[in-house]
Formats: C-alpha cells, structure tokens, sequence
C-alpha cells in the first residue's frame, strides 16, 4: 500500500514545464503581433502566395477577403505550420520565427485556428471537446495521470456560456447542429487561450440569425485576442469588419476600411470581372 | 472515484470481468475437486484450451486499444505476441538442463545438432525468470518504440502502415525459420519440462498457468480502461476522429501514437508469454501474416472500441475456430472469410453492437434519459 502512494506521489511530482512561448517572450511594443513579409508558397509552378506581407496589430480585428484561389487558406497554412514557404518570414511578435517550428508548437505558443469545415470530435461530448483544448500541459504522461485543475474547469464553464452551449454540454458534439459546431471550435480556441485566432469561413452554412450570434461572438473577442477572419459573405464582413484585406492571386491587393476597399478600383475589377 | 471510472461506467465490461472471475474459480474447482466421472468434471485438455484462449482475449484487448481506439490498423500484433512468447519459451528451454535428448548440460538440443559449442549472447540470462520476464516486456516494446517512432514520424497511417506491420511481421518469419538465428528454426522451441521448477504437464502447473492467464487479462483490461477513461484516452479518440484538427489543439499526436502502440506491443507479448507454456511449443509460425489478420478478425467479431468487446470476439471466434477444426479441418479458412464478409457488411459494430441493438429495440424511450445521466455521472 505504501509502495502504492509512493507511486503515486511519484506520478504527481513536479516536472519542468517547458516554455510554451517558444523561450522567448512574445513582444508587440511596435505594435503588429504577426509579421508575414514576402511569403512565397508554390505548388508544382503554381504561386498559391506571391510575395504576400501582411501585418496583424495586437487586438485588432482584421477580415481577409478574396477571389476563390486568392491564397487564404495556404496563408493560414503557412501561419500555423502546416505549409512552409518557399521564401519568406513569418514572425510571431518581434521575436518569435514561426518557421521551422511544427502545428502543435505553434498550437501551444498561442495561435489557434478554426477550419473552415467545422471540425469538431464527434464522439466526445461538448464538454470534453473544450477540455481538449484547454491550454494544459499537453504531454502523454500528463493527460495520463491528471485530470484537469479546478480553475480550468471553471474556465470551461465560462467558455460554454460565451459560445452560448451551456444547454448542450454534456451532449456528444456530433448531434450538434451546423451553427452549434462552429460555435464549439470557436470555443475550443478560446480554451487555449490564444492570442492570435485565425478563423476560416465561420458562417459558411449558417442562418441569419446564427450569423448575427457569430459576429457578436467575433467583435467581443477583439481586444483580448487579434482576430483574422477570412470569410466570402459581404454582409456579414461589413457587419464586423474595421480593417480589410483584399488578397488576390497569392498577394494583397487592397488594404483599408470596408468603404475604402469596396470603392477601389482594382478590386471592383477583381471581383466583378473587366 | 477510480473503481466508478474503471468498472461502474462500464457495464458491459463489468459483466465480462464478472464471467472470467466467475471462470476462474470455477473451472479450478471442476478440475481438482470435483471427480474424473462426475459430469460437472473439466478435463485438464478443457482447462488448457480455455488458458489459450485467455492468452487470446489479452492479445485482442492489445489490438483493440490501438485499432478500437486510435485507429490505428496494426496487423503486425503477431510479430509481438511471438516475440513474447519466444523470450517465455527461452526460458523454458534452459530449465530442461541435462535432460534433453543430447544430454548436454546448458545448450539446448537444437544447438548440439547444429554442432554450437556454447550459447550464442543472446541466449545469456535466460535462465532466470525475472529476466526472461523482463524480456517478454522489453523485446516487443522495444522493437514497437523503434519501429512506431519511424512510422508515426513520417506520418505514415491507415493501410500503409497495415502493410508495413504485415511486412514486419513477415519479414521476422522468414529470419526466425532460419536455423542460424539461433531458436530453433522450423522446430521452434518445445519439449519443454519445468516452469519456476514445476512440472509443466502437471495438473496443478495447468491449473496455475490457467489462473495467471486470467489474472493478467483482468489487470490488462483495468489498465486499458485506466488510459481511455483518462484525459489521454480522449486525446486517443480525437486523434482517430481527426488527426490534424488535434495536432492545432496542440497535441503532439506522434508521441501520443508511440507510446500506446508500445503499450499495446507489451501486452501483447505478455500474452505470447503465458501462452507458450500452456501449448507447450512456439514456432515461427506464430510470425505468420495470417494469424496477425485474425486477431483483428476477433476484434471487429467481438465489437471495435469497447475492450470488453474484444475479449468476447475472441472467446466466440476461438470457440467457433475450435468445432469447426474438430469437426472438418478444412472448413475453418472459409468460415473465417465469410466471418470477415458478415461482420463488415451487417455488423459493424459486432456482437457488442448486437447486443446493443436489440437491447435498444425493446426500451428506446427510457435509454436515452439514462444515457445523459450516465455521462453526467462519468465527469
């Protein structure tokens, strides 16, 4: 028996945890948070980006529109991990390179992504979704031996009334609906407490109404976190937008408010054809 | 609180623990006490064949933690079960000393036929069980970290890595045939005589072996449900359901892959180690592609994803296996295939799933408040 508590104080003990800010700290005194300068991402011959710079400021609420193929998504591949690029930087803070560093590191030093499919864990309740994703330590011995802090667990409670799925908590997530779903992975990147959410198409599907809830949801995240959205629903861009960014063929073709874009010459061009 | 997450939350599982225990007292009890012309007797060849197929149950348990739950396709758990049961059946190769047909005092016969003068490295130390026992854990594991670390490294999933489990699996056959390998080639190792200085043919060493066997099929499954019931057990599931969205949850899903792959590689050499000395010979044929299949046979028979399902898809299939072999020895291969067609077309979820099924059909209504109490309970 006594073997038995040692073993298990053994299991508890301290071990070092490691820096989750990459060892060096994150720093935005100049303000942009993300840095991308010059990203060049082909595929066979084909520029998906094109010598693409785009600046993200700590707390701001930025949208990115675009053509179909204009390089949203290759460039939140390149941001969280998923792509390297052929040329070009792509910094977190001053800092922090972001090349070279692998999804679940990135993932864990503070940039969360939403896909643009919802994807979810359907076999898991609500409730196990968001401690999923909760900003823990994520190594295999850890989610062995420990369950979740009392403190975590009350960060899941105010997550689900934020998303709006207290009623649904320990219901499987598969049994959701759609607009429930994008609401649930927009949680499960707050529970990692992100500084940087890249969020891809998340009214794809949805009805007015959920449309309406999501961008209430969106704008009250600014300011504690940066937040880009890419999303081709005008109405709903308009609706949330304060900066926009018009990418077109791998590069930006337009920057400014959602007034100063729409007007833009190059961009009525783009996107309503010569 | 650990009993309510191992066993309560649980029920299909309690009801199988509940059966072997049940099993492993009783079939003792009918063997020694009760008498040879009573017809409750069980005959020591009964209480063997249920040993095997304990030994079975373990091994299907292992392949169920990774298939059933990470989705990881291994047809490979052969290659550690062998393994297991070589490093057992080394063992037992030392124990027999000067009684063997050459009469030499260490080597074993093999070796004075193939004119060996003394005993390869590899062979030294197992003599003593606790090394030997250590072996059974750490030659599976070890071969499951290396190769796991290579395969989940480069990403390498689903049927590629099916056949590249096949391939090893294979490949350790044809090295294990060879008679300079040094365990016996095509013979394998058998004859044997004493285990921990019993008598291995002895009612009482059967009787033992038969008891372990159920003893470590119990703590495998609590051990089992110890890690899908905990945070990483969801980490597991996700995993399987969507790799990539876990690894931007932060997750390192290639350390999460390895480390129950190994797991699972040294249950399944635990099993191959109380196997060997129940049947009383290990083989190269162990290594065969084909008997890697049939274990994942067992565990979609029995019921993906469950554990408890796994146990039983053994039991039933070894069960079924056995009359059928009795009964015409050639028919087996086809039942077996037609087995494989039936549970893949109309029983997906296996005979758990059945069961499941036809237990839902009689109370629909009153299931589903009990299902949501039930995972309130489980948090």
């Amino acid at each position: 028996m006594n073997l038995i508590k040692q073993a298990h104080q053994f299991s508890q003990r301290a071990l070092p945890v490691r820096d989750p800010n990459f060892g060096k700290p994150l720093d935005t005194s100049h303000g942009p948070i993300l840095y991308v300068e010059g990203v060049t991402v082909s595929f066979d011959g084909f520029k998906a980006l094109n010598n693409l710079n785009l600046y993200v400021d700590d707390g701001e609420l930025r949208c990115i529109i675009g053509p179909n193929g204009a390089g949203k998504t290759t460039m939140m591949d390149v941001i969280t991990g998923k792509t390297r690029p052929d040329e070009g930087s792509v910094y977190f803070g001053q800092q922090i390179d972001l090349l070279g560093l692998s999804e679940h590191q990135i993932a864990r030093g503070g940039i969360g992504r939403k896909f643009q499919k919802p994807t979810i864990f359907e076999h898991l309740s609500v409730y196990e979704n968001l401690e999923l994703a909760t900003s823990a330590d994520k190594r295999v011995w850890f989610t062995l031996t420990r369950s979740l802090s009392g403190e975590q667990k009350d960060r899941i409670g105010s997550v689900v009334e934020q998303i709006g799925l207290k009623p649904e908590l320990y219901r499987p997530a598969g049994l959701l609906s759609h607009g429930q779903k994008q609401w649930l992975e927009i949680g499960m990147l707050l529970m990692q407490s992100p500084r940087v959410l890249l969020v891809d198409e998340p009214v794809a599907g949805m009805t007015g109404e959920e449309t309406e809830r999501t961008a209430e949801l969106l704008t009250s995240l600014a300011g504690k976190h940066s937040v880009i959205v890419v999303e081709h629903d005008m109405a709903f861009v308009r609706s949330i937008a304060r900066q926009v960014t018009v990418l077109h063929q791998g590069s930006v073709l337009a920057e400014g408010t959602m007034d100063q874009v729409q007007n833009n010459p190059k961009v009525i061009e783009v996107y309503l054809g010569e | 609180m650990l009993t309510q997450r191992l066993l309560l939350s649980d029920r299909g599982g309690m009801i199988v623990l509940g059966l072997i225990v049940l099993m492993a007292i009783v079939v003792p009890v009918c063997n020694l006490l009760v008498p040879s012309d009573s017809a409750f007797h069980v005959s020591t060849y009964t209480v063997t064949l249920l040993g095997k197929f304990l030994c079975f149950a373990l091994l299907a348990l292992s392949v169920d933690l990774i298939w059933g739950y990470a989705g990881i396709l291994s047809l490979g758990h052969g290659a550690f079960f062998a393994l297991g049961g070589y490093a057992m059946g080394m063992y037992l190769m030392r124990q027999i000393g000067d009684r063997g047909e050459y009469g030499h005092p260490v080597l074993p016969d093999f070796m004075v036929f193939l004119n060996w003068d003394s005993l390869p490295w590899y062979w030294q130390g197992f003599d003593m069980f606790w090394f030997a026992a250590l072996m059974v854990l750490l030659v599976p594991g070890l071969l499951a970290l290396v190769f796991g670390w290579l395969a989940f490294r480069s990403r390498v999933t689903g049927v590629y890595f099916a056949i590249i489990t096949q391939a090893l699996t294979y490949a350790l056959m044809l090295a294990f045939f060879r008679n300079e390998m040094g365990f016996g080639g095509n013979n394998g190792l058998t004859d044997f005589k004493d285990i921990l200085g019993f008598s291995i043919t002895a009612k009482g060493t059967r009787i033992s072996l038969f008891v372990a066997s159920a003893l470590m099929l119990i703590l495998g499954y609590l051990a089992c449900r110890y890690i899908v019931t905990s945070r990483m057990g969801r980490v597991i599931v996700s995993i399987r359901d969507a790799e990539s969205r876990t690894r931007f949850c932060g997750y390192k899903v290639e350390s999460y892959k390895l480390w129950l792959f190994v797991f699972s590689s040294m249950l399944a050499g635990i099993a191959g180690a109380l196997y060997v000395p129940q049947v009383g010979i290990i083989n190269p044929g162990e290594f065969s592609p084909l008997n890697s299949i049939e274990f994942v046979v067992w565990v979609a028979a029995g019921g993906r994803g469950t554990l408890f399902g796994a146990i039983v898809g053994a039991f039933s299939v070894n069960y079924a296996k056995t009359l059928f072999t009795t009964w015409s020895p050639e028919s087996w291969l086809f039942v077996l295939g037609a087995l494989f067609v039936i549970v893949t077309l109309i029983l997906p979820q296996g005979l758990v799933g059945l069961f499941d099924k036809l237990k839902r059909e009689k109370k629909t209504e009153s299931d589903n408040s009990e299902e949501s109490t039930e995972s309130k309970e489980a948090l």
